[in-house]
C-alpha cells in the first residue's frame, strides 16, 4: 500500500505532515498492524518541549508496547484526546483520525532524516519480506 | 457457564462458624463501624459447587502435559502436600521462640547446606519468595556491595537478549541501567560483543546457563573470568537449574549471586501462578549481605534464627521464608539424594531431546547443538508458506489436552515454541506430543484458515483482549459490580 | 521414583536421538563437572522421609502451646471446607493462566479475589495478589514514587516493624528517604509533629488497626497527606478487621495495602502468605503484578483474561511496574474460598467473636495488681499490656508452662520492656484465659517479692 505523499516518515513508523511552522504527527499503517489491537495512548501534555528522536509518548497493544519518538523538535500544542478515548482510532485510520500530536517547530521544517514517502514505502516493503 | 460468587447466595446463608458474641457496638464507637459489608453469603453447597465446577474449567499438571519451556512443569508428588499439612508445620507461629520450633529451624538449616552444596555456593538465604524476588535480592546485595567498596558508580547490568523479562525489570528497579547483549548465530552470548560493554560502570551480568534457548554457554569460564577482572559481578538466574542439578554447579562456574525456584525444579506445584520461592545462595564475597535473619547452629547443636548479620541488606519480606514451600522442596531432595537428583537432570535432558528429534522435520529447531532440558523451534517457514503462526500452533495443542509451550520468547527466534518436557513425563506422552505437532502442522498447509478457528473444544475459546484491555486502562470490568440501583 | 523410565525405554529414546548414553548427552564442558560427593544424606525410600519429616514436625513444642501470639500472623479458625476446595489439584498444580482458554477456573477465581479486595477495602481496582503485607506495603509506595516521584515517604512507627524493615531494605537501594512519624504515649500516631508545613513526599502510611492494636485516625494521616501533597496509603496487617472497621476509601486512603493470612491460611512459621493491594481508579495502570479482566470470547460467553499486560516484566522489561511474576495465586485463592465460605455473615460474626475475646482477655489481665492495659485507645484484636516487671522475662517463664504470653515488645521498641502485645482470637476460649491469668498472677507475685 503507498503511503501518503503529503508527509515525511522516520524509520521508527512516525509521521509528520508539516502545515508552516506546525506540524502533526502520527504512527503509520505498518506500526498499528504490528502492533495489534490498542488499547492505550500515553501523549505528552500540550506546552511541553520534544526533541527530535526522543520518546514523547507510547503505544500500547495487547502484546507489545511501543515509544512514540519525535520526529522534530518543538513545542506541543494539541493531543488527539479522542486517540485517548478509543485508541482504536489509531488501528481504523493512523493518517487521518488517528493523528497523536500537534505541534509547533523549533526550527524552519526540516526535512533532515526523515524519509519521503516513496523511501518509506521501501522499507516497510523489506521488512515484510 | 458459571456464574461470579456474587451473583450467588442470598442473605442470610452459611454456617455457625463461631458461638455468638454480642454485637460490637457494646465496645467500639459506630464511628468507627463500617455500615454494610456488601459479600455474597453462601451456602456451603453453592461453595462446593462452584469450586469444583470452577476447577473443570483448568488445564493442571495432574491432568495435562505442560511442555512450557522455562517452566519446569514436573510432576508434583503428593508427599510433599502430606508433609507440608503436618500440624506442627501450619500451627507454629513465626514468632514461636527458637526452643520451640527446633523442628523447622533444622528443616531451614539443612535446605540452607544442601543448596549449598548442590550449587557450590557459601551460603543460602530461604527468604525471597519468588525467583523474581529472588533477583532484586541479589540486585540489593550488589548495590550495597558496590557502595561498602566505594564503588558506588558501578550502575550498568549486562543482560542477554534472551534474558526472562524480570532480569532487566529487577535491575532496573534499583536504578541499574539494563544493557542488552546480542546472542551469535550458535544461539551463544556474543562474548566478545558482552566483553566490548565491560568497564568501569560495570555491576553485574546476569545470566542463565543453559540459557534459554536450552543451550549450555560453553564459554562461561571465560564469561566469569571477564566480567570479575573488570570489577563486576555474576548472577545466575536460576530458572534452567533443571538441567544442571547433580552435574555441574554455578559456583564453580565463577557466579558469585544466584537464586533458585523451588516451584520450578525443586517439584513445588505452581499453585496457578504462585506461592513460589526463591533463595538466594552467594558466594563467601557476598555471603554477609544475605537478607536476615538465616537460620544458624549454635554450639549446642540447637538452631536458631540469626538476626545478628551486620553488613545484610535487611529482610526482604515479613517473616523467615515460604516454610510450607520449603518444606516440600525439602521432601523431594531427601527422596533423591543427589545421585537421584543427577539422574532427574539427565532425564530432563533425555526427554528434551527425544521430543526435538521427533518434531525438529516439521518445526525448523535453528540451532545443530543438542539441547539441554529445553529446546527451541520456529514456525516461521510455516507463517511464510501458510499465514499459520505459532500462536495457531499452540491454541491447537489446547485442543489435545496439552498445554501450549511458551512462546515468542526468546524474541531472537521468530515464531518461537520453547519445549521444555521435563523428566516426568512418560515416552508415551512425548510420542503423543510429537505425533499432535506432526498433525497440526499438515491442517495448517491442508486448511489454514480452520487453524485461527482453534480452540473448538475448551470451555471458553480465543477471547477478545483489546476490548478487555481498552477498559481495564479505564478501571473497568477488573472486578463485578453490583447491578446499579433502580432509579424511581 | 517420579521419572518413569524403563531402561528399554532409555535405549530407545537414545538410539533415536544417535547418542551412545545418558552421560554423553548430559555432559559439561571439562572444569565443571562435579567430581566429588556432594556430602547430601542417602535418598530415603518415600515411607522413611515421611516418618524423618513428622519427627521434625512433631519437634515444634510451640505450635502446641496456648497461644496470644498475633503481631502480623494470626491465629484463626479454618473451616475444612477451604483447603478441601482451594487444594483441589485443579488449582494446586495448574500453570499462570497465560492462556485463557485452558484457566478459566484459575482466571474467574482471581476475578473473584479481585472483587473481593475492592469490596472489603472500599477500592475501585485490585491486583490478582502480592508476596505478602510486607512487600505489598513497598509495592504502594513504589506506585506512589511513580506519581509523585520526590523519593520521600512519611511514615508511622506504628506500622508493623518488620514491613518498615522491608521498606528500609528497599528504600536503600532505590535512594527513597524515610520520615518517622512517632506513636505517643496513647498508643496513637502523633501526625502533628511536622506541623502545618510538612515536606512535599510521595505518600503518607499509617496501618490499622497498628502494630500495638489500637484503630488510627486514618483522616488524620490523610489530612497531612494534603499537607504533603501526597498519597495517603493504608496498611492493614489483620484483614479480618476490614469486616468490621470503616474502609480505607471512607477514610480517605488512595492506595490500600496490606496481608490476608487471616483469611484462612494457616501461621505456617511465616510462609507463604497474600498481600493485597488495591487502589483508587486513578491508578490503575500504576498497579504492579497481574490484574484479571472479563472480556468475551469468540462465541460471546463471558470470559476472563489477564490484562494490561504491557505494564508486567515479561513485556515492559526494564520499564515494567514491578518486576513481579509469581505472585501468591493459591493462597489468594484459599482466601477468597474462606470467604466465599464464611460470607458477609460469618466474617462479621468471627469478627465481632475476636472483638468480645480481646476484652474478656483485656479486662482478665487488666486485673491482676501489677498489670495494666497501656492504652485506652479502642482496639479490636490485640492491645498492650504493661508488665511489673520486664516482659521479655515473663514471657520466657510461661512458655516453660506452654504458653506463649504474646510479643514482648522491646524487641522491636528497646524504649518499652515491660510490655506484651497480647492477641485474642474467635480461637481463644475461656480457659485459655484462665491459664494465662493464673500464670500471670504468680508474676505479680514474683514482682512484688523481688522488691
Amino acid at each position: 500500500m503507498p503511503q501518503p505523499a503529503d508527509r515525511k516518515y522516520t524509520k521508527e513508523h512516525e509521521w509528520v505532515k508539516f502545515d508552516g511552522n506546525n506540524a502533526v504527527v502520527g504512527i503509520t499503517e505498518y506500526a498499528q498492524s504490528s502492533l495489534g489491537d490498542i488499547v492505550y495512548v500515553e501523549l505528552p501534555k500540550p506546552g511541553s518541549k520534544v526533541e527530535r528522536s526522543k520518546p514523547i509518548g507510547v503505544v500500547e497493544s495487547v502484546k507489545a508496547v511501543s515509544d512514540i519518538y519525535a520526529p522534530v523538535s518543538g513545542t506541543v500544542t494539541e493531543v488527539n484526546s479522542a486517540v485517548e478515548d478509543d485508541p482504536a482510532k489509531v488501528n481504523v485510520d493512523p493518517f487521518g483520525d488517528g493523528w497523536l500530536v500537534k505541534l509547533t517547530l523549533a526550527g524552519a521544517p526540516d526535512g533532515d532524516g526523515l524519509l519521503e514517502a516513496t523511501a518509506y514505502d521501501e522499507l516497510v516493503n523489506s521488512l515484510s519480506h | 457457564m458459571p456464574l461470579l460468587l456474587f451473583e450467588r447466595g442470598a442473605a442470610g446463608r452459611g454456617n455457625d462458624f463461631v458461638a455468638a458474641a454480642p454485637p460490637v457496638e457494646r465496645h467500639l464507637d459506630r464511628a468507627l463501624l463500617r455500615d454494610e459489608l456488601p459479600l455474597p453469603d453462601l451456602a456451603e453447597i453453592e461453595v462446593a459447587r462452584h469450586y469444583t465446577e470452577l476447577s473443570s474449567r483448568n488445564f493442571s499438571v495432574d491432568r495435562n502435559f505442560y511442555p512450557l519451556g522455562s517452566c519446569t512443569m514436573k510432576y508434583n508428588p503428593k508427599l510433599n502436600e502430606a508433609v507440608a499439612a503436618f500440624s506442627g508445620f501450619s500451627d507454629l507461629h513465626p514468632f514461636a521462640p527458637d526452643e520451640g520450633a527446633q523442628g523447622a529451624l533444622r528443616v531451614l538449616w539443612d535446605m540452607q547446606s544442601m543448596l549449598t552444596s548442590l550449587f557450590g555456593m557459601t551460603a543460602f538465604s530461604l527468604m525471597p519468595a519468588a525467583g523474581a524476588h529472588g533477583e532484586i535480592t541479589a540486585m540489593l546485595m550488589a548495590k550495597k556491595h558496590f557502595k561498602q567498596i566505594g564503588e558506588s558508580e558501578r550502575a550498568t547490568c549486562l543482560v542477554p537478549d534472551t534474558a526472562h523479562g524480570t532480569n532487566p525489570a529487577s535491575a532496573s528497579m534499583v536504578g541499574y541501567r539494563v544493557i542488552s547483549i546480542p546472542s551469535n548465530a550458535r544461539g551463544r552470548i556474543d562474548v566478545a560483543a558482552l566483553k566490548s560493554k565491560l568497564d568501569g560502570s560495570t555491576a553485574v551480568c546476569m545470566m542463565t546457563n543453559p540459557n534459554t534457548l536450552g543451550l549450555f554457554e560453553d564459554d562461561i569460564i571465560e564469561i566469569t573470568r571477564a566480567v570479575h577482572a573488570a570489577g563486576g559481578l555474576m548472577y545466575y538466574d536460576g530458572a534452567n537449574a533443571n538441567a544442571i542439578v547433580g552435574l555441574t554447579r554455578p559456583g564453580d562456574m565463577g557466579f558469585d549471586l544466584l537464586h533458585l525456584n523451588l516451584h520450578k525444579t525443586f517439584s513445588v506445584p505452581h499453585g496457578g501462578g504462585g506461592p513460589g520461592s526463591g533463595p538466594v545462595g552467594a558466594n563467601a564475597k557476598m555471603a554477609k549481605y544475605l537478607p536476615q535473619p538465616l537460620v544458624q547452629r549454635k554450639a549446642d547443636g540447637s538452631f536458631a534464627l540469626d538476626f545478628d548479620q551486620p553488613d545484610s541488606i535487611g529482610p526482604v519480606r515479613m517473616f523467615w521464608s515460604h516454610f510450607l514451600a520449603i518444606v516440600r522442596a525439602y521432601a523431594y531432595i531427601i527422596v533423591h539424594g543427589e545421585d537421584g537428583l543427577r539422574r532427574n537432570s539427565q532425564l530432563a535432558v533425555l526427554n528434551a531431546n527425544y521430543v526435538r528429534e521427533r518434531v525438529k522435520d516439521v518445526l525448523a529447531v535453528p540451532y545443530a547443538d543438542f539441547c539441554r532440558h529445553e529446546f527451541v523451534c520456529s514456525a516461521e517457514t510455516l507463517k511464510k508458506e501458510t499465514g499459520v503462526r505459532a500462536l495457531d500452533i499452540a491454541k491447537g495443542l489446547l485442543d489435545a489436552g496439552i498445554h501450549a509451550p511458551t512462546m515468542y520468547w526468546p524474541h531472537v527466534v521468530p515464531e518461537c515454541l520453547m519445549i521444555e518436557p521435563t523428566e516426568t513425563e512418560t515416552k508415551e506422552t512425548l510420542d503423543h506430543f510429537a505425533a499432535t505437532i506432526h498433525a497440526l502442522v499438515r491442517q495448517a498447509y491442508e486448511d489454514p484458515a480452520s487453524m485461527q478457528q482453534l480452540p473448538l473444544k475448551t470451555p471458553v475459546r480465543r477471547v477478545d483482549e483489546a476490548q478487555v484491555g481498552r477498559l481495564a486502562n479505564k478501571a473497568v470490568g477488573l472486578r463485578w459490580r453490583p447491578p446499579a440501583a433502580e432509579t424511581k | 521414583m517420579y521419572t518413569p523410565h524403563t531402561p528399554d525405554e532409555i535405549q530407545a529414546m537414545l538410539a533415536a536421538i544417535g547418542v551412545p548414553s545418558l552421560e554423553a548427552l548430559s555432559s559439561v564442558p571439562p572444569g565443571l563437572e562435579i567430581k566429588d560427593k556432594l556430602g547430601l544424606p542417602p535418598a530415603l525410600a518415600e515411607s522413611d522421609a515421611y516418618a524423618h519429616i513428622k519427627a521434625l514436625a512433631e519437634r515444634n513444642g510451640a505450635a502446641r502451646m496456648i497461644s496470644f501470639l498475633g503481631a502480623g500472623a494470626y491465629r484463626h479458625y479454618q473451616p475444612p471446607a477451604v483447603p478441601w476446595f482451594a487444594m483441589r489439584s485443579e488449582f494446586l498444580t495448574a500453570y499462570t493462566p497465560y492462556q485463557a482458554e485452558a484457566s478459566q477456573g484459575s482466571l474467574q477465581a482471581i476475578f473473584e479475589w479481585q472483587t473481593y479486595i475492592c469490596l472489603l477495602t472500599g477500592m475501585d481496582v485490585s491486583n490478582a495478589s502480592l508476596y505478602d503485607g510486607a512487600t505489598a506495603l513497598v509495592e504502594g509506595v513504589i506506585m506512589a514514587l511513580h506519581a509523585k516521584a520526590r523519593h520521600r515517604v512519611i511514615i508511622s512507627r506504628g506500622v508493623h516493624p518488620l514491613y518498615r524493615a522491608v521498606l528500609d531494605t528497599y528504600a536503600a537501594g532505590m535512594g527513597i528517604e524515610i520520615i518517622e512519624l512517632p506513636v505517643g504515649s496513647d498508643g496513637l500516631t502523633d501526625f502533628s509533629v511536622l506541623g502545618s508545613t510538612p515536606p512535599q513526599a510521595d505518600c503518607v502510611v499509617v496501618q490499622t488497626p497498628n502494630f500495638f492494636g489500637n484503630i488510627e485516625n486514618t483522616a488524620a494521616a490523610a489530612e497531612l497527606a494534603r499537607a504533603a501533597d501526597a498519597l495517603t496509603i493504608s496498611v492493614t496487617a489483620e484483614a479480618l478487621s476490614l469486616a468490621l472497621l470503616k474502609t480505607p476509601r471512607e477514610l480517605g486512603a488512595d492506595i490500600a495495602v496490606g496481608e490476608a493470612q487471616s483469611f484462612g491460611l494457616p501461621v505456617g512459621y511465616g510462609g507463604p502468605y497474600v498481600g493485597f493491594i488495591a487502589s483508587t481508579k486513578e491508578h490503575v495502570r500504576r498497579l504492579p503484578g497481574r490484574l484479571v479482566g472479563e472480556t468475551t470470547d469468540v462465541d460471546g460467553r463471558r470470559a476472563f483474561v489477564l490484562t494490561l499486560q504491557g505494564r508486567e516484566q515479561h513485556i515492559r522489561r526494564e520499564l515494567a511496574t514491578s518486576n513481579i511474576c509469581t505472585n501468591q495465586a493459591l493462597c489468594a485463592l484459599i482466601a477468597t474460598v474462606y470467604l466465599a465460605t464464611v460470607g458477609s455473615k460469618g466474617l462479621r460474626a468471627i469478627a465481632s467473636a475476636n472483638v468480645e475475646r480481646a476484652r474478656q482477655l483485656a479486662q482478665a489481665v487488666s486485673a491482676i495488681p501489677g498489670f495494666s492495659i497501656a492504652h485506652s485507645s479502642p482496639f479490636f484484636n490485640e492491645f498492650c499490656l504493661r508488665t511489673p516487671s520486664p516482659a521479655e522475662d515473663i514471657a520466657a517463664r510461661l512458655r516453660e508452662r506452654g504458653i506463649l504470653a504474646g510479643l514482648p515488645l522491646s524487641r522491636f521498641y528497646p524504649e518499652l520492656t515491660n510490655m506484651l502485645l497480647l492477641c485474642a482470637t474467635e480461637l481463644t476460649t475461656t480457659e485459655d484465659i484462665r491459664l494465662l491469668t493464673a500464670e500471670l498472677a504468680k508474676e505479680h507475685s514474683r514482682a512484688v517479692a523481688a522488691v
